[in-house]
């Protein structure tokens, strides 16, 4: 008798468990892949761009939105900067640095990025304005 | 005997204080005096200009260069990773 309660109970607490997986894991699934729509908007228009520091900027003055959503997306950032600085012994403003370079490295024609000098350039199809330090 | 060697001592005695206390040789004690002292002070006014005017920041500045070059280069491929791991934080 006992035993077919046990069984009963972890039948229904497995079910219950899946339930929740299955509700879990998609929304994890979404908040992983897309970063903000408010962000991937101002950064097609322009209104944040890649720093040379690797954490994102104004080249303009921002709507409230856009700000708070950078700046919120600039502390995760340095959160994760910290966390792979630790790892790969070193400190946060060198492995931020290197982000600022493979990320700018990437940036997309239209988008803004920040040149060595501190200005604003908006990415053309040629290879972008990098500090010496960049690797290649 | 006992005379003699008096007098022998008594000339080495004598004879080498007294050099330095002749007119001819005090100016040049004093001239050496004064050329030591320009030496001297040339020298430390020379070497105070030197270390002043070191251009000690160019230096500095290239010693952090190839630092913080060598620790990006390593740096890179973890980096790259970085954006591929987290498109919430690096993607559009």
């Amino acid at each position: 008798m006992t035993g077919l309660i046990e069984r009963k109970h972890n039948w229904r607490s497995l079910v219950l468990a899946g339930a929740m997986l299955g509700l879990v894991l998609p929304a994890a699934q979404a908040s992983a892949q897309v970063a903000s729509p408010v962000l991937a908007a101002a950064r097609a228009s322009g209104e944040v761009g890649e720093k040379t520091d690797g954490y994102l900027g104004f080249p303009g003055t921002p709507s409230a939105e856009v700000r708070r959503a950078a700046d919120e997306l600039n502390i995760k950032r340095r959160a994760y900067y910290a966390e792979r600085a630790a790892a790969q012994n070193t400190t946060v403003e060198a492995y931020a640095l290197t982000m600022g370079c493979q990320l700018i490295a990437k940036t997309k024609p239209g988008e803004k990025y920040q040149a060595p000098d501190g200005s604003w350039r908006t990415r053309g199809a040629e290879a972008p304005l990098r500090s010496n330090l960049c690797p290649a | 005997m006992i005379a003699n060697e008096l007098t022998w001592r008594a000339r080495f005695a004598k004879h080498l204080p007294m050099q330095d206390q002749q007119s001819g040789n005090r100016r040049s004690h004093a001239s050496r005096v004064t050329v030591l002292a320009v030496l001297l002070g040339g020298a430390t006014a020379l070497s105070g200009c030197v270390s002043v005017k070191a251009p000690d920041k160019p230096i500095v500045i290239e010693l952090n260069i190839n630092i913080k070059q060598e620790v990006v280069y390593r740096l890179a491929a973890d980096a790259n990773k970085s954006i591929e791991a987290r498109p919430d934080l690096f993607g559009n």
